[in-house]
């Protein structure tokens, strides 16, 4: 039984973690219908961001609540601004063509930013310095479940709950879900369209940037490549909710995350991608709308 | 070039905000070992330097294309290039082409065979990007997953030798039929998905093949790969490695010419036009009576059949395969030869296939660079040419007599 | 009022419904078009003319009803409920559009020859090793292209690139390629939009020059005038359903038209 519950809350702690960077792929894809590609790339730069100032930060004797708070706050400044000027070179002046150029574009960037952090760092797996202590008062569960998983969990099922308030409440949350029902209606409606799509990929990449820290201070390395995996999977968890729904981003996070787990746990782990490219091969064919997401319908 | 001052000072910004942008990954390195960090002040002033003179360049280049397009009412009507104009004209035509034919026959003969090696090389990758050319240039479908069928051509090889000690010949076209086959057990289902979808699909496809070839040990030998695969043979001459070299060097030479020949019939076909048909609008298509799942499907088998006799090759020449050749790296590197080369036009993708292959090549300098350039030529080509280097150009049907072809003519 | 005539329609639509989520767009419409017989489908904006289209060429499946096509010369019936596209063009139906898609980066005389593909037959095979009856059956397709370029006047004009073509000559276009496909029941969705009055008069006569070759013609058109004097036959349709059908001159007076067309204080 211990076993099992190891196994289903490592699985939310997985889909957390999917769920921090699939929703960047929901949001773009529900405002501009593109398959943002680079975005596994941001959380990378993010993971990158945050090791470099908190290794800088441990190196000069900061206390650990400081590098925290500091590496935390970097990665998301940072990995906003790559998302940001990705938007801005790569995919707006390629709004009105047609529909491989964005997608070409993207997948450019997407090597362009691996290439640019493989050269400027290094190819080699780096040490993440260990940013979540282990608390004493989990002691007594520390076989089922790590305290860095607590700190993922309950950080991720903030930011929900922030991301669900600042949509429903705030004044660029509801123009986006405006431009997102209909662009060119929200546009007559006198929304600043492009203010909304940067807002959508700078929050987007915030996300990303809070999942890469988190997860490389849990699995404790990176390199420059674990941005097209993890892009994968997250984008396979937002096809599996429905794309462009971000309570579906978030249920087909966990889904993904459990499945994996448990297929990781009792079956066997060589096949743990595999599996993961399977489901996603077979999603898109047999239900491309997803579990939440809805079917649409051809304009003639 | 005119640059107004306020031009001037938006670089700047530009290359201020960039300076901000590259600040942690370009300046800082640490080392979390030695626990040392080295601040890399010199990047700074790359970096800005650099996104200054890009950003000039890129706003000069943006203005004379807008100017142009309001000079030219038909700014959609492709022109052809000079090369394209010139293998046109007949005068020309046969002796560049005898030039060029002479030039690649005599190759391996005026440069050593290290050189000839290098562009075998080049010649594979003219033929898979001739191939993934009538997937995404011609019928435009995004295919990301093109390194499957290379692995599929070049493990069936390897594995047929090892099992069945089956020869190079034999392979050949049992690795394309092969690739073709899975080209279509993957294209039945997928094709019916939108295009952005199907782009993730046939990456999910190339990954899935990769991975499998790296955990299925008892198979295909896993990570380590399958090694000894023969050459090919010549009426079972015994050969030097160099003059085996020098034999898989004119081998590429004729399947580049058959290529080129095949594809080149293609596109002008009932079957090419359906492609091209489609590649602008599915929906027209299907009105037209056109069957777009077995137009697509017919595409989509024809590019990896292609994938698959280059794959047998690159086992044979290598003598060596395993799983890390087949990367999504790879798939990258032969869209960027079909983008840059010019969507749908075999030119163009010749010639993008020896700039990609040969310039990292010559350049060692540029090797390490090369990812960094091939992702950079996607997204600029797709922002500042998506025609390509050289764009295909419209074909012109000729009549034979009716009493039409003198009004036909006067028209051109 | 309504004359029911002898022949036995070549397509015979009945009881066709077509649901959008909870809107209905169709409403159990019943109609049919006979051989060499020219209808018009008029209604305000919104009426389901263009839903009607797309459920008749295989690009919406409608919830419910009979779609049924028979060809005039051999009276063989289909029902092309559940067919796609492609296989209903097959059958002799073929259609434009109300907002042109033609392929624009491709010549005038390729898009027709694009309309000839379901007509022809060469692959692979044939188009590597172009043998006899590849070349033969190419240059038959050249051949009709250009004929039907020459009806539609177009043929001085056969290797410009289609989206450089003026608006006017985009549509005459886009009747060109659906004529390449030989159907006998063409599907025009208002063909005279956006033409000046010079090219409208040159586009009726058009359409009565490819009625008198033997293709009844079902049209959607907003311009009052063409419709009146082209059409044998007019239904009318509002919030998807048919209000009225008959000739010319009694949808004229027709109390129920007047209403859709003014309000209901229309005089």
């Amino acid at each position: 039984m211990d076993y099992f519950i190891e196994l289903f809350l490592s699985g939310l702690t997985r889909g957390s973690i999917y769920a921090l960077i699939a929703l960047g792929y929901t949001m773009v894809y529900g405002i501009i219908g593109l398959i943002n590609f680079a975005h596994g790339e941001i959380y990378m730069i993010g993971a990158f961001t945050s090791f470099i100032v908190a290794t800088t930060l441990s190196i000069y004797g900061f206390p650990l609540a400081a590098i925290v708070v500091v590496a935390g706050v970097a990665a998301a400044i940072w990995s906003s601004a790559y998302g940001y000027t990705v938007e801005k070179i790569a995919y707006k002046p390629l709004r009105h063509a047609p529909r491989l150029a964005p997608l070409i574009s993207a997948i450019g960037m997407s090597i362009l930013l691996q290439n640019y952090v493989l050269l400027a760092q290094t190819s080699d797996f780096l040490a993440f310095p260990a940013l979540i202590p282990e608390f004493a008062f989990m002691e007594p569960v520390a076989h089922i479940i790590g305290s860095s998983d607590l700190v993922i969990l309950i950080t991720t099922a903030v930011v929900m709950l922030a991301l669900t308030l600042f949509i429903k409440f705030t004044r660029i949350g509801k123009a986006m879900r405006a431009t997102a029902q209909d662009r060119t209606m929200a546009l007559l409606v006198g929304i600043n369209v492009d203010r909304v799509i940067s807002a959508t990929f700078i929050l987007g990449s915030a996300l990303a940037a809070i999942g890469g820290l988190l997860i490389a201070s849990h699995i404790g390395q990176i390199n420059f490549a674990i941005g097209f995996i993890a892009g994968i999977k997250a984008f396979t968890a937002a096809v599996l909710g429905g794309i462009g729904s971000i309570p579906g981003a978030v249920l087909g996070s966990l889904v993904l995350g459990l499945t994996e787990s448990f297929a990781t746990g009792y079956v066997s782990s060589d096949y743990e991608d595999v599996f993961a490219f399977s489901l996603l091969v077979l999603i898109l064919i047999f239900k491309p709308s997803g579990l939440l997401g809805k079917a649409d319908t051809k304009k003639v | 070039m005119m640059m107004t001052v306020k031009e001037i000072k938006k670089s700047l910004l530009v290359s201020l905000w960039f300076v901000f942008l590259t600040f942690p990954i370009m300046v800082i390195k640490v080392n979390p070992i030695e626990r040392t960090v080295t601040w890399r002040w010199s990047n700074v002033l790359y970096v800005a330097v650099g996104s200054f003179v890009i950003s000039l360049l890129a706003k000069a280049w943006l203005v004379r294309k807008a100017r142009a397009a309001g000079r030219q009412q038909a700014a959609c009507q492709a022109r052809a290039s000079i090369l394209q104009e010139l293998l046109h004209r007949p005068g020309y035509r046969y002796p560049l082409i005898i030039m060029f034919s002479g030039l690649a026959l005599a190759f391996p003969h005026l440069f050593s065979t290290y050189q000839a090696n290098i562009m075998t090389t080049a010649l594979m990758y003219i033929v898979l990007g001739l191939g993934l050319n009538i997937v995404v240039g011609v019928a435009g479908l995004l295919d990301l997953g093109y390194v499957a069928f290379y692995a599929i051509g070049a493990y069936s090889y390897a594995l047929l030798n090892l099992n069945f000690h089956l020869g190079f010949w034999a392979a050949l076209p049992i690795g394309g039929l092969l690739a073709a086959l899975f080209g279509l057990l993957l294209g039945f289902p997928v094709l019916r998905l939108r295009g952005d979808y199907l782009a993730i699909v046939t990456l999910g496809f190339g990954e899935i093949i990769r991975l499998v070839l790296e955990n299925w040990n008892a198979f295909s030998k896993g990570p380590s790969g399958i090694s000894n695969i023969p050459r090919p043979g010549f009426f079972g001459l015994e050969m030097s490695l160099d003059h085996a070299m020098i034999y898989m060097y004119y081998l590429m030479i004729g399947l580049v010419l058959l290529t080129v020949f095949v594809v080149n019939r293609l596109q002008h076909s009932r079957l090419g036009r359906a492609w091209l048909a489609l590649r602008e609008d599915e929906i027209a298509c299907q009105a037209m009576g056109i069957d777009k799942t077995r137009i697509k499907l017919t595409a989509f088998a024809l590019g990896a059949f292609w994938a698959g006799l280059v794959g047998v090759i690159f086992a044979a020449k290598t003598t060596f395969v395993n799983p890390a050749s087949f990367t999504f790296l790879e798939s990258a590197i032969i869209l960027a030869i079909v983008v840059l080369g010019g969507m749908g036009s075999i030119v163009g993708v010749i010639c993008s296939a020896l700039i990609l292959t040969l310039l990292p090549e010559y350049l060692r300098a540029l090797s390490e660079y090369r990812m960094l350039a091939f992702g950079a030529i996607l997204v600029a080509m797709m922002i500042f040419k998506p025609e390509g280097l050289i764009a295909a150009v419209r074909r012109t049907y000729r009549f034979h007599e009716r009493k039409s072809v003198a009004a036909l003519q006067d028209d051109e | 009022m309504m004359n029911k005539r002898m022949s036995k329609p070549i397509l015979d639509v009945s009881g066709l419904t077509m649901d959008f989520g909870g809107i209905r767009a169709l409403d159990h419409l019943d109609f049919d078009v006979q051989a060499t017989e020219i209808v018009a489908l008029i209604g305000p904006n919104g009426a389901g003319k263009t839903t009607l289209f797309n459920c008749l060429t295989g690009i919406y499946q409608p919830t419910d009803g009979e779609i049924r096509l028979a060809c005039p010369k051999t009276g063989q019936q289909t029902r092309l409920n559940g067919l796609k596209p492609n296989k209903i063009t097959e059958k002799g139906m073929a259609r434009t559009f109300q907002n042109i898609r033609l392929f624009s980066q491709m010549t005038v005389l390729e898009n027709v020859m694009i309309g000839r593909h379901c007509r022809t037959h060469s692959l692979i095979l044939g188009a590597i090793l172009r043998n006899r009856k590849t070349r033969e059956e190419e240059q038959e397709t050249i051949h009709k292209s250009y004929e039907i370029l020459e009806k539609v006047g177009l043929a001085g004009q056969v290797d410009e690139l289609a989206g450089n073509l003026s608006y006017g000559a985009q549509r005459r276009l886009e009747i060109a390629r659906a004529l390449a496909t030989e159907p006998f029941l063409l599907l025009l969705d208002e063909p005279a939009a956006g033409m000046n009055p010079q090219e409208t008069v040159e586009l009726v006569t058009l359409i009565r020059q490819i009625r008198d070759e033997g293709h009844a013609i079902l049209l959607i058109e907003h311009d009052m005038k063409l419709v009146m004097t082209l059409s044998d036959r007019v239904v009318v349709m509002d919030y998807g359903e048919k209000i009225a059908e008959g000739t010319p001159e009694q949808i004229r007076t027709n109390r129920e038209v007047i209403k859709a067309y003014l309000g209901e204080d229309g005089e």
